[in-house]
């Protein structure tokens, strides 16, 4: 029993729980948003289960694949995998199997959802992080695809099909994570230097790439809001998304305009609020 | 300063009232009335929480006494417009005056008292309209009596607007410490005063 408990402490940090949360929180938005019976509790912790494994999965394949990397940098040299605390191989078996069996349910819920779960984990592991990661600061872009593919998978698993909404969701989440990563590079860039991770303030310089930031989070706002339109969202939540897009829209002028430190921490951590409250209220105008 | 577990709470409530505020609590409302309630409970939204993010060092910003003026302003209109509609437009032509004079006052150097005097009288009729209008209409039986616990919020906004202001234009009424203190219990029970006297007034 200890030595489960041991385990379990070693290598819950390699699935980003939070990160993984959020991922899983917009799947549940998304399939929610189809408005299809939000009470059959089967199918929502079937989603959940394989969601949750399928992103964990990915993201503990991504730990054991960047281990070389994050040892060189200081904000991820003591995780387990770069440590050494924990085997590489054991780290790769763990990742494969809560990979397939993540996307095994999926398949198993719905061929069509369990597609879109297995794009989302094939982008992830090997077109961003295996392949692109290493050589071009636009491997984030596919980084962000594989990121929104949870949003599409729910819908899709709630619809039986694609739509504009499902699409358009699909784009508030793409263009919301480079708000989320481009801050993140910036405030670290030292350390991807240090490791020879291409990024976009390393390949362009800061003032371009707080503009991608503001053009992107004001895509990320449009494509919100047309898919919040869609789904038929209460005038009343709509105006309250409108409200806190404002404020990302805000801060990502700011971040443009008066760039500073502070402004940089704000923003990354405001997107990562105003997707959560947007998911929450896709949610709850459901029920 | 730093801020305290407890700080960080006061001002989560504050911002998820003013969000219960925008969604649900000003519903049923005229167009132009809900644009000025749904601007200022969604700058006190978004302030709360950015407040939560960087702590009180956001305070220090001098868009401070700017966007601590939007929230009076846009709540008086929306009152004026929804109880007094003989005094719209003039109040509508203050409020947008006063909001260009303080931006102007705030962005360009300008000596002597006029800054602090024209913020003073923009923040004292907008206080005084959101403080006096409910509860005289409350007294007067043209409201529930619930509706003057708008105007209680009213007289907290003044007081946490005047003396954000005042701290940030240079001439404290209160020290620092002691504003940070009670700033967010006062937007707590501020935002507490206007949900519960919408819903009940």
């Amino acid at each position: 029993m200890n030595i489960l408990n041991a385990k379990f402490r070693l290598y819950w940090p390699l699935t980003k729980p939070l990160q993984s949360g959020l991922l899983l929180a917009t799947g549940l938005a998304g399939y929610m948003s189809a408005r299809c019976p939000v009470l059959h509790i089967g199918t929502i912790l079937g989603l959940a289960g394989s969601l949750f494994l399928a992103i964990a999965g990915s993201t503990v394949l991504n730990m054991w694949w960047d281990r070389d990397i994050d040892a060189k940098m200081k904000r991820t040299q003591k995780r387990p995998t770069s440590s050494g605390s924990a085997p590489a191989d054991e780290v790769l078996r763990l990742g494969l199997i809560l990979s397939v069996i993540g996307v095994g349910w999926a398949v198993a819920m719905n061929p069509l959802y369990g597609l879109v779960v297995f794009a989302g984990l094939f982008f992830d592991v090997v077109v961003y992080s295996m392949w692109l990661k290493r050589r071009t600061c636009w491997g984030i872009l596919w980084g962000g695809v594989s990121g929104a593919m949870p949003i599409l998978a729910g819908r899709v698993l709630g619809l039986g099909g694609f739509d504009w909404i499902g699409l358009s969701l699909t784009l508030g989440v793409l263009f919301w994570i480079p708000t989320h990563t481009l801050t993140f590079s910036m405030k670290f860039a030292k350390d991807y230097e240090t490791a020879c991770v291409p990024t976009f303030p390393s390949t362009y310089g800061l003032a371009f790439t707080r503009a991608t930031i503001a053009v992107s989070s004001v895509l990320a706002a449009v494509a919100m809001g047309a898919a919040a339109f869609g789904i038929g969202m209460d005038w009343g939540f709509l105006r309250l998304l409108g409200v806190l897009t404002a404020g990302l829209l805000m801060l990502a002028f700011a971040i443009t305009f008066r760039p500073s430190e502070q402004v940089n921490f704000g923003l990354f951590k405001y997107a990562s609020l105003y997707m959560l409250a947007a998911m929450i209220l896709v949610v709850i105008e459901v029920l | 300063m730093k801020m305290k577990p407890l700080d960080r709470i006061l001002l989560l409530l504050t911002g998820l009232l003013a969000a219960y505020q925008i969604a649900v609590g000003i519903d049923g409302l005229g167009f132009f009335t809900i644009t000025a309630y749904t601007l200022a409970f969604g700058v006190l939204l978004v302030a709360g929480l950015l407040l939560i993010i960087l702590g009180f060092g956001v305070l220090d910003s001098p868009i401070v006494v700017i966007v601590s003026t939007i929230i009076p302003l846009s709540l008086s209109l929306g009152l004026v417009w929804e109880l007094l509609a003989s005094f719209r437009t003039p109040y509508l032509l203050f409020a947008i005056l006063g909001f260009i004079a303080i931006i102007i006052t705030r962005s360009t150097p300008m000596p002597g008292k006029l800054p602090t005097l024209l913020l003073a009288l923009i923040h004292g009729v907008a206080g005084m309209t959101i403080f006096l209008l409910p509860i005289i209409f409350a007294v007067t039986g043209q409201a529930k009596p619930g509706f003057a616990l708008v105007g209680v919020g009213g007289a907290l906004i003044g007081v946490g607007g005047l003396l954000l202001s005042f701290l940030q234009a240079g001439k404290p009424i209160l020290s620092r410490e002691t504003i940070l203190k009670v700033l967010p219990g006062l937007l707590f029970l501020m935002t507490l005063c206007f949900v519960i006297g919408f819903r009940y007034g």
